[in-house]
C-alpha cells in the first residue's frame, strides 16, 4: 500500500516528459495523456481516502533510520495531505478537460500541457514530502511551471504580470531557502518530524517562523504580500487562473504554512495570533479592493485574497485555541470550517474563472462595462456563474453558506466576536460585488451586438456543469457521515500534530 | 561569524537592488545576488577547517575530517533552480523588450492597481 | 550574430573537444571525486557555447538543432525517472530510488550501483538543457535586435 505513495510524483513527471517526447509526433497526445493522468491521480487520491487511515510514511531509497535519526527522504501521507491531493487532482482534471478546447488558440499547445503536468507534479510532491527542503524543491517546480504558464499568452499584460510574479516569487523562495539554511545550521536536521521533537526555543525559533511566514505568505498572497496575485491570476489563461487561484495558492501557500506551524514548530500563541490577524486583514482588503474592479478576472483574483482570508481565519482560530489550551472541540470545529471553506473555494473559484474564460472566449473581452445581456446568449455559462456567485457569497443551500456559517459560529463560540462580525460584513461585501458582476455581465442590456460571438464547445460546458453540481453537492459535507470520510481525518491530523512525529520516526 | 554577517549584507544588497533599480536586467541581477548570498551562506554552514571532499577513496585516511555534504547537495539543487528561474526571467525580459522597446519598468505599465 | 576572427575560431576548434572530454571525465568520475552529473554537464555544454560564440554565423543552422536538443533532454530526464522507478519493481520491497545494481569495490570506476548511470543521464540532460537555453536566448536576441 505504502509503495503507491511515490506514484503521486512519478506519474505526472513521467507524463510530462512523455508529452515532451511523443507529443510532437502524435496529434492530441498531450491532451489525452494529461486527462488520463489526472483521472488516475484522482482515483489514487480517492482510493487513499477511502481505504487507508492514519499516517503513512514512505522512505525513498529504502534507508533505515540510524538509531532514531531519520536518514532517508520521507514521503508522508496524512489526513490533510490526502484531502489536498484530492482537491488538486479533481480541480486539475476539470481544468484540463476545459483546456482541451480552450487551448486551440495557442500555437504551442503541447508545451502548455507539459507545464500543466509539471505544476501538478510539483504540488503533489510538496503535499506528500516530509522534509522541509523537499517542500522547497517541489514548491519551485510548481512555481516555475506557473511562472511560465502565466506568461503563456505572450502579450504585454501576461509578460509584465509574469515578471512581477516571478521577481516576488523568487524573493519568497530565497527567503524560504535562507530559513532552511538557518534551520540546518542550528539543529542539523531538515526532517519535519525530527525537528519537531527537538527542544528548541527562544529567538531562533521566532526568526525561523518569520522567515517561513514571510516566504510562504508571499506564495499564499496573504495581505501585506498580495500585490502580485491580481496581476498574475488575471493575466494567465483561464484554466490556469482556475488552477492558480483554486489550487496552487492553497497547496504551496496555505498547506505549507499550516504543515510547518502545526507539525514542525510547537504551537505558539504569538504566531497563531499573527496568522489570524493577517488572515483577517486579507479578508477585508481583498473584499474592498474587489468592489472597484471592472475586469472580471481581476475582481475574481481580489476575491481569492479575501476568501483565503476566511480559510486562514478558520484554521487560525483553531490554532489560537490549541496553543492557549482552549476547548479542543471548538478548535476542531473551527479548523473543520477552514478546511471546508478551502475545498469549497477551490470548487467555486475554479468555476468562476472558467466562466470568465468562457465569457472571454465567446465575446473577446473581460471588461464588465462592455458586456451585458449574456444570460440569453449563453444560458449555461450564466446559470453556472450564478450558482458559483451565490455559493461564494454564502447563500443557502450552496456549500459556501455552510463553511462560512461554521467559521462564524466557531469564532463566536471562541469569543472572537469582532472576528465574527468582520466575517459577516465581508460576506455582505462579497455578495455585493458578485451581484455587480452578475448584473453587468449577464443581465444588463447589451452594450454591443457581439459581432464575433463564438459558441462554447462541449468540453468547456461540461467542466462548468460538473463544477456547478459540485457546488451543490459539497454542502453534503456538513453531514457527519460524509464529513468523517473526507474532512475529519484532515482536522485530526492538524489537532493531533504530535502523532505525526511519533508515526514518522516510529 | 564575520563571513555570515557579510553573507547577510550581500542578501540585503540584493533586496536593495530589486527594490530600487528601474532596469529589468538590473532587477534580475539583484535577484541573482540574493541567490548567491544564500548559496554562500549554506556552504559556510557545512564548512570545517581542514575538511576534505566528502567522498571515500583509496587515499582517505581513517581519521580524516569531511566537510558536511548535505549543504552541498542543497546548494547544488538551489543552483539548478536558480538557473531555471534566471533563464526564464531573462527570456521574459527579452520578450518585454520586444513589446515595449525598453527595459525601464516605469514605461512597462499596462497593468494598474 | 557575427562570428569572431579566424584566430579565435582556430583556437576554439582545438579547445572545444578538450573541454568536452574533460566534461565527460567529470561526469564519469562523479561518484569518485567532486563533480558529477550537473558540473560535468555544464562543462560539456560550455564546449558547445564556446563554438557558437566563436562561429556566430552558424546560428541559422542551429534552429533545427534546438528541437533535437530538447528531445535529447526530455529523453534523458525520462531515463532518469525510469532508472529511479525500476527500483520500485526490482528491489523486491517497492523502494523508489533503490540502488539495485551491484555496489562493487569502493574507489573503482565501475562501482556504486546506479549512481554512475544516473550521473551519465544527468550529465546528458544538463548539457542538452543548458545548450538549449543558450541557443534559445541567442536566437531570441537575434530576432529582437533585427
Amino acid at each position: 500500500m505504502n509503495a503507491m505513495i511515490p506514484l503521486f510524483v512519478i506519474v505526472p513527471l513521467a507524463a510530462a516528459f512523455f508529452m515532451a517526447i511523443l507529443g510532437r509526433f502524435i496529434k492530441n497526445f498531450s491532451k489525452i495523456l494529461l486527462n488520463l493522468e489526472l483521472l488516475f491521480l484522482s482515483y489514487l487520491a480517492l482510493h487513499f481516502i477511502l481505504n487507508t487511515q492514519g499516517i503513512l510514511a514512505y522512505r525513498v531509497g529504502g534507508f533505515e533510520n540510524a538509531g532514531d535519526i531519520p536518514i532517508a527522504i520521507y514521503l508522508v501521507l496524512d489526513g490533510l495531505s490526502r484531502l489536498i491531493l484530492l482537491v488538486i487532482s479533481l480541480i486539475g482534471l476539470l481544468a484540463a478537460f476545459y483546456s482541451t478546447s480552450y487551448t486551440r488558440q495557442f500555437t504551442q499547445e503541447r508545451k502548455y500541457y507539459i507545464l500543466f503536468s509539471l505544476m501538478i507534479a510539483g504540488m503533489n510532491g510538496l503535499v506528500i514530502s516530509g522534509d522541509i527542503f523537499n517542500i522547497f524543491v517541489f514548491l519551485e517546480i510548481a512555481a516555475i511551471a506557473s511562472y511560465a504558464l502565466v506568461a503563456f499568452g505572450i502579450e504585454k499584460q501576461q509578460l509584465e504580470a509574469s515578471f512581477k510574479y516571478q521577481v516576488l516569487g523568487g524573493m519568497a523562495s530565497l527567503i524560504i531557502l535562507l530559513g532552511i539554511g538557518f534551520l540546518y545550521w542550528q539543529t542539523g536536521t531538515l526532517n519535519i518530524a525530527d525537528f519537531s521533537r527537538l527542544p528548541v526555543s527562544g529567538p531562533f525559533v521566532k526568526l525561523l517562523a518569520i522567515f517561513f511566514l514571510v516566504g510562504f505568505g508571499l506564495k499564499a498572497a496573504i495581505f501585506p504580500f498580495h500585490s502580485w496575485l491580481p496581476d498574475a491570476h488575471s493575466s494567465a489563461p483561464s484554466p490556469i487562473s482556475a488552477m492558480l487561484s483554486g489550487v496552487l495558492i492553497k497547496a504551496i501557500g496555505i498547506y505549507a504554512i499550516f504543515r510547518i506551524f502545526f507539525s514542525m514548530f510547537a504551537l505558539s500563541y504569538e504566531i497563531a495570533m499573527v496568522i489570524t490577524v493577517l488572515g483577517t486583514l486579507s479578508m477585508i482588503v481583498g473584499g474592498l479592493m474587489a468592489i472597484g474592479q471592472w475586469d472580471i478576472k481581476r475582481m475574481l483574483a481580489f476575491s481569492s485574497i479575501s476568501q483565503m482570508g476566511y480559510v486562514i481565519v478558520g484554521i487560525g482560530i483553531g490554532m489560537i485555541l490549541l496553543a492557549t489550551g482552549g476547548s479542543k472541540v471548538i478548535a476542531g470545529f473551527s479548523i473543520f470550517g477552514g478546511l471546508f471553506h478551502l475545498v469549497n473555494h477551490s470548487v467555486f473559484k475554479g468555476l468562476l474563472f472558467l466562466n470568465a474564460g468562457a465569457v472571454e472566449y465567446a465575446t473577446g473581452t473581460r471588461d464588465m462595462r462592455q458586456l451585458g445581456g449574456l444570460a440569453e446568449k449563453m444560458p449555461l455559462t450564466a446559470s453556472t456563474s450564478l450558482t458559483a456567485s451565490l455559493a461564494i457569497s454564502g447563500v443557502p443551500p450552496f456549500n459556501g453558506f455552510f463553511s462560512k456559517l461554521i467559521i462564524i459560529v466557531a469564532a463566536v463560540s471562541a469569543h472572537f466576536y469582532w472576528l465574527a462580525f468582520i466575517a459577516v460584513v465581508v460576506s455582505i461585501i462579497t455578495i455585493s460585488y458578485f451581484m455587480k458582476m452578475q448584473k453587468y455581465v449577464f443581465f444588463n442590456t447589451p452594450q454591443t451586438d457581439y459581432k464575433n460571438f463564438r459558441a462554447i464547445p462541449l468540453p468547456m460546458n461540461l467542466s462548468m456543469i460538473i463544477l456547478a453540481l459540485l457546488c451543490l453537492l459539497l454542502s453534503l459535507l456538513v453531514l457527519p457521515q460524509i464529513r468523517d470520510i473526507f474532512i475529519t481525518p484532515a482536522v485530526d491530523a492538524l489537532i493531533n500534530s504530535l502523532q505525526y512525529t511519533a508515526v514518522v520516526i516510529g | 561569524m564575520i563571513p555570515f554577517i557579510l553573507c547577510f549584507i550581500l542578501f540585503l544588497i540584493g533586496i536593495y537592488g530589486i527594490i530600487t533599480q528601474k532596469n529589468l536586467i538590473k532587477i534580475i541581477i539583484g535577484l541573482a545576488i540574493m541567490e548567491y548570498s544564500v548559496n554562500l551562506f549554506l556552504i559556510l554552514i557545512g564548512y570545517i577547517n581542514g575538511g576534505t571532499a566528502p567522498i571515500i577513496t583509496h587515499y582517505t585516511s581513517a581519521n580524516a575530517s569531511f566537510v558536511d555534504p548535505l549543504p552541498q547537495a542543497l546548494i547544488l539543487t538551489a543552483i539548478v533552480i536558480g538557473l531555471a528561474t534566471t533563464a526564464l526571467l531573462l527570456a521574459l525580459a527579452i520578450r518585454l523588450y520586444r513589446k515595449y522597446g525598453t527595459f525601464d519598468i516605469r514605461k512597462i505599465n499596462s497593468l494598474k492597481g | 550574430m557575427k562570428g569572431m576572427t579566424v584566430i579565435v575560431k582556430k583556437v576554439t576548434q582545438f579547445m572545444a573537444p578538450v573541454i568536452f572530454i574533460f566534461g565527460i571525465y567529470v561526469v564519469l568520475n562523479g561518484h569518485l571525486s567532486p563533480g558529477g552529473g550537473f558540473a560535468g554537464g555544464v562543462i560539456m555544454a560550455s564546449a558547445f557555447i564556446l563554438q557558437i560564440l566563436a562561429n556566430g554565423e552558424i546560428l541559422d543552422k542551429l534552429r533545427k538543432e534546438e528541437s533535437g536538443l530538447e528531445f535529447l533532454e526530455s529523453t534523458a530526464i525520462l531515463g532518469f525517472l525510469v532508472v529511479a522507478a525500476l527500483g520500485l519493481l526490482l528491489s523486491g520491497s517497492f523502494v523508489f530510488f533503490s540502488n539495485f545494481l551491484k555496489q562493487g569495490v569502493i574507489g573503482e570506476l565501475l562501482s556504486a550501483g546506479i549512481i554512475p548511470l544516473e550521473n551519465i543521464i544527468v550529465g546528458t540532460e544538463v548539457c542538452a538543457a543548458i545548450a538549449t537555453i543558450f541557443i534559445a536566448l541567442v536566437v531570441f536576441k537575434d530576432e529582437v535586435t533585427k
